[in-house]
């Protein structure tokens, strides 16, 4: 299909509940009234990491308005989940309620069910916990050190092993270390990102609904419903026929909530108690319980030759994926399909790495493992176009893919818009380029 | 803690009710009262979200005990549909696409109608002044200042300035 014969793309498109949300009628999961409603309300770990000793929930279960308080004794089904198990990522690490060990401040350890929200947060802050501190690991070179403390006994290095025992997600694609000794340039560096809150103004949550014969309705802002149902499932050891998930409007979301942390124990705690349950996180923990995006580290060795053509590019990449997986794995293996970034180069090796400290675990967000990839490659291409003296524009418009290249995936390049994107945004900036790199376009062989 | 009868109007109707020591006026407008476009984002009187109009002012409701406003006239963003003194601006913000999950906008209207009741010819400045404590996270703010400066002229314009 031609780009002129796209109907949608260019055009404004209205959203369907515009009309709605500017009247206020649109129903969020928390606008929907449920009579007789109990609020649930999460003790959470204050170590980064430490094991479980033991836990006391007598005074919390004798506080005022207490209606039911649930450790991981009560789980009925899994114990550990991962909620993209379902499409095969595993092994499953994660507890909806920890038992054994914490990994990161703020792992929630007992659910308290309450007649108000703040009897409930009362009695949550009356949960005791005797933790035995264990060492503690809180960056990507300390986690990956020679005997660096071991958070989760699955992997003993503290990274991810990728399916086929290995330790990173790779694309190899030619011969890096022969183009390497034939480049007339040799660039270097290494890009690092911080972990960014997402930040939706409405915060996680979801009401779990009883509706006779064990049937539960959810209504939940998850992004992910099918992987809430599914995990809830899961967890609850139940049929998913028994449930029935309500969503899809959700108040922002940009990857912050995909976690799949409240809607399994609120359910439960339905089941439990027979009455609609909500579970909603605070603003405090939207901002330090929910996942934030990864923290990365992006190492890049590039051969360039003296007309601009990069002909090796070596990256490995760092994910720090917090004290479990959730879908970091996803992430960086997207990451691997992005990378090298929108240019044709013949020889390309890459390892991306997804280490495991005790931060809060990290997820999704806007461009997941790709937002990273690009600012390390953009801010390598200037590098490059500095090094070897040529325009930054021209260095891009020499390297970009052509329509039919072969990708360092084993993906041959469809629909190749690079160029005249390029050209685009310099006709926008005023950019004055030279005739021959005005007369490109993705369809002309390169120059090399 | 000890209850308390407080009489409101709200949206034009008056309510007594009873209420504890520590409820928010959002406690009671959303929860009791069941006004849902009144939106709970931070309760920290950080994001707006809960903007109402309380005697001809712009309130954040979940900082506000509702004691304190005991024998006042609240108006939420329902109380502003009902009496369609917002549509022009509703139109502008459809037209503009100044909304995209929607879980500020009730918030930004109510803000909004507060400027334009005190400053019905309010310039960029005064309109991004005004929406200064009200916060979003999608569409960025540019089209919510573009609905609102269409608003302006659109009204200037009728009356014939």
């Amino acid at each position: 299909m031609a780009i002129k014969d796209l109907k949608i793309v260019g055009q404004p498109v209205r959203l369907r509940d515009l009309d709605t949300h500017v009247t206020g009628e649109t129903v969020y999961y928390e606008d929907v009234r449920v009579p007789r409603l109990l609020h649930l309300k999460m003790h959470r770990s204050t170590y980064s990491h430490a094991k479980i000793l033991n836990i006391d929930t007598a005074e919390a279960k004798s506080s005022p308005g207490v209606v039911c308080v649930l450790t991981h004794e009560d789980l009925p089904g899994k114990k550990k989940f991962n909620a993209l198990a379902g499409v095969g990522v595993g092994p499953e690490d994660e507890s909806v309620l920890a038992f054994e060990k914490v990994r990161w401040k703020g792992e929630s350890v007992v659910a308290v069910i309450a007649e108000t929200p703040a009897q409930a947060e009362a009695a949550a802050a009356k949960v005791k916990v005797d933790y035995e501190e264990l060492p503690v690991v809180l960056g990507i070179d300390e986690a990956l050190k020679d005997g660096a403390p071991v958070i989760t006994a699955h992997w003993p290095n503290n990274h991810y092993i990728f399916p086929e025992n290995h330790r990173a997600a790779q694309v190899r694609f030619g011969d890096v270390e022969k183009a390497f000794a034939e480049a007339d340039h040799i660039v270097e560096d290494s890009y690092e990102t911080q972990p960014i809150e997402q930040a939706p103004i409405e915060t996680n949550g979801c009401i779990a609904v009883p509706v006779g014969e064990n049937r539960i309705t959810v209504y939940s802002n998850t992004q992910g419903l099918q992987f809430s149902l599914d995990t809830t499932a899961g967890i609850l050891d139940i049929p998913t026929s028994k449930l029935r998930f309500i969503g899809g409007t959700v108040g922002g979301g940009f990857g912050g909530k995909v976690d799949m942390q409240v809607e399994p124990i609120t359910t439960l705690a339905a089941m439990r108690t027979g009455r609609p349950v909500k579970f909603k996180y605070t603003r405090e923990e939207e901002m330090r319980v929910s996942s934030s995006r990864s923290a990365w580290r992006v190492v890049i060795k590039d051969g360039v030759m003296n007309d601009g053509r990069i002909i090796a590019r070596k990256i490995t990449t760092y994910q720090d994926s917090g004290a479990y997986l959730r879908f970091s794995s996803y992430g960086g293996m997207k990451h691997c399909g992005h990378m090298p970034g929108p240019y044709t180069i013949p020889n390309v090796w890459i390892d991306s790495i997804v280490v495991f400290t005790n931060r809060a675990p990290s997820n999704a967000m806007r461009g997941f493992g790709v937002m990273a990839g690009s600012f390390a490659l953009e801010v390598q291409m200037d590098t490059i176009a500095e090094t070897i003296g040529m325009d930054p524009w021209e260095l891009r418009l020499i390297n970009a893919y052509r329509e039919g290249d072969m990708k360092s995936h084993q993906k041959e390049v469809e629909d190749a818009g690079m160029v005249e994107t390029i050209l685009t945004a310099a006709k926008l900036a005023g950019k004055q380029l030279p005739e021959a790199f005005q007369n490109m376009s993705s369809f002309d062989q390169k120059a090399g | 803690m000890a209850s308390k009868i407080v009489s409101l109007k709200v949206n034009g109707k008056i309510e007594e009710l009873v209420v504890s020591a520590l409820m928010t006026l959002q406690d009671v407008l959303r929860d009791t009262l069941d006004y849902t476009s009144v939106k709970e984002g931070c309760r920290q009187g950080g994001c707006g979200s809960c903007s109402v109009i309380v005697d001809g002012e712009l309130r954040l409701s979940c900082l506000t005990p509702i004691q304190e406003v005991d024998g006042s006239e609240v108006t939420t963003l329902e109380g502003l549909n009902q009496s369609n003194s917002i549509t022009a601006l509703q139109n502008q913000f459809v037209e503009k696409y100044a909304a995209q999950c929607g879980f500020c906008t009730p918030g930004m209207m109510v803000a909004i109608k507060a400027l334009l009741d005190s400053n019905p010819n309010p310039d960029r400045e005064e309109i991004v002044e005004a929406l200064a404590g009200n916060i979003c996270r999608c569409t960025g703010y540019l089209p919510i200042i573009e609905a609102v400066e269409s608003v302006v002229a659109e009204m200037s314009g009728a009356s014939g300035e």
